[in-house]
């Protein structure tokens, strides 16, 4: 859908775009007297991860939220293709199997139950989901879920993913693995990926680009590109330095 | 098995107290007489169970039709919702008592003012159990169907009704308990059949022990539909 009517600028506007990556300009977004962001530039090119960090409460919700075209922005101008969400707790629904969760947004697409499992099904070997696919979340790893939910975005089949703290909730040793495991994955399924994290080595280990926000109301304050090799390594004094660069341009160190 | 107990204990001490004589058997009939009765008159007690339950089941029906509607109703319209919810609540303010007697004399003696009464009661339990179900669906579930552009029916089919079903089952269970409430009173407002007439002749006849079998019998109705209720809750909510 392609909505290139010229309106003046400062209209607040929501567009999907054909190509598959996002422009944000001057975006801005308030919830009554807070403001969440305030005029936001990005740009993200097709098949790009980028990592978006920032201290919490500085938007970076919203951001994913206004990018899904679940909120409208304000002011600014936003272009996006087409994107599917994986919200920060993973959303599954606890009364259908790993298998109808993963197939989800084709069910919403209009498609049987039974093409929506097939569909689901062909990935859950390469998802390390194999044999769990009866199984409902309750009885599901954290890890697992998450596998689930990311898969379920995958599938939704728009070539943008917004992740949101994908890892948020999860221990340590889960997170390393899920971390290395996501990197691939997107390697196989290359996509746009905006990759909403506080964790600024998980932000340099996966993305193409870093987006560093300032506290609320949130700005872009940084931009750091990653070029380096994948995969990366936690311990890679490239990494490190690059990591210490971010805390750095956060204030924090 | 505790509630076993604990009932055993009760009879065996209800039995001691009635045998030693300490109170009168036509106020306190002993465990065993009122078992005897349950036995005896089970001629006279059986047909009018059938006719209770009849009563019950056919008013918990109609509540759950009317409960279903108006939950989902005032679920995805604020217009309903704003129309109906005084209505829906003032209704269980009016004493069961004091309506009955008056649907008597507007639908007669037949089973329409019993059916509609047990209604009365149980509709609200439904309705309010589905209405705030409906509202408790996880936030993170509910965006994720508004980005895969669900309609609002798909978001119904496929999050807030299944979501809803554990307190729907809330519901219907405390209609089950509280349904024979409504039977009774209706039975005393005017009826020739039923528990509750049953009850009333038994009353006036001094025959105690079959007041109190018809008693035991509500009872067990009451706990039977709970039941009911509770094993299709487990065979339809498996993910709890």
């Amino acid at each position: 859908m392609r909505t290139q009517t010229e309106a003046p600028v400062v209209e607040p506007r929501h567009v999907q775009s054909d190509h598959a990556g996002m422009t944000l300009s001057g975006v801005a977004k308030a919830f009554g007297a807070v403001r969440a962001l305030d005029g936001i530039d990005l740009e993200v090119r097709p098949r790009e991860t980028v990592a978006v960090v920032g201290p919490s409460g500085c938007g970076k919700t919203t951001l994913l939220e206004l990018v899904c075209g679940l909120l409208q922005p304000d002011g600014g101008v936003l272009h996006s293709a087409p994107a599917a969400l994986m919200p920060q707790r993973d959303g599954l629904l606890p009364w259908l199997s790993a298998l109808d969760n993963a197939g989800l947004a084709l069910r919403v697409a209009g498609r049987s139950k039974a093409e929506a499992r097939e569909a689901a099904r062909e990935h859950f070997a390469a998802f390390g989901l194999e044999g769990f696919e009866r199984t409902r979340p309750a009885e599901l790893s954290g890890g697992m879920r998450q596998r689930v939910a990311f898969l379920r975005t995958l599938l939704a089949g728009r070539p943008v993913l917004c992740l949101d703290e994908p890892f948020g909730a999860l221990d340590a040793l889960t997170r390393a693995q899920l971390q290395r495991w996501l990197a691939g994955a997107l390697v196989r399924e290359p996509r746009t990926v905006l990759l909403v994290t506080h964790d600024v080595e998980e932000a340099v280990l996966l993305a193409d680009r870093i987006v560093l926000l300032s506290p609320r109301p949130g700005r872009v304050v940084a931009e750091l590109e990653v070029d380096l090799p994948r995969p990366r390594e936690r311990t890679d004094p490239a990494v490190v330095e690059l990591r210490e660069r971010a805390l750095n341009a956060l204030g924090v160190v | 098995m505790l509630a076993a107990v604990i009932v055993l204990v009760i009879l065996c001490g209800w039995e001691a107290i009635v045998q030693g004589e300490a109170v009168d058997e036509l106020i306190l009939p002993a465990p065993s007489a009122v078992a005897t009765s349950l036995w005896e008159d089970r001629a006279i007690l059986g047909p009018d169970l059938a006719v209770t339950g009849q009563e019950v089941l056919a008013g918990l029906l109609a509540a759950v039709a009317l409960g279903a509607a108006l939950g989902v109703g005032m679920h995805v319209s604020p217009a309903v919702r704003r129309a109906l919810r005084p209505l829906v609540i003032g209704s269980q303010a009016v004493p069961v008592p004091v309506i009955a007697p008056l649907l008597i004399l507007v639908l007669g003696f037949g089973l329409a003012p019993k059916i509609l009464l047990v209604a009365l009661v149980c509709f609200f339990p439904v309705a309010i159990n589905l209405y705030d179900g409906l509202r408790r669906v996880d936030p993170d579930a509910s965006k994720l169907l508004r980005s895969f552009d669900a309609s609002r029916w798909q978001t119904f089919r496929l999050l807030e009704a299944p979501a809803a079903l554990p307190a729907a089952f809330t519901g219907l269970k405390v209609a089950a308990a509280v349904s024979v409430i409504g039977a009774v009173f209706a039975e005393w407002a005017g009826s020739d059949s039923g528990l509750g007439h049953a009850l009333l002749t038994a009353n006036g006849q001094l025959e105690t022990a079959r007041a109190f079998a018809a008693t035991f019998l509500l009872f067990a109705l009451a706990v039977g539909l709970y039941g009911l209720f509770a094993l299709l809750e487990r065979r339809v909510v498996t993910w709890k």
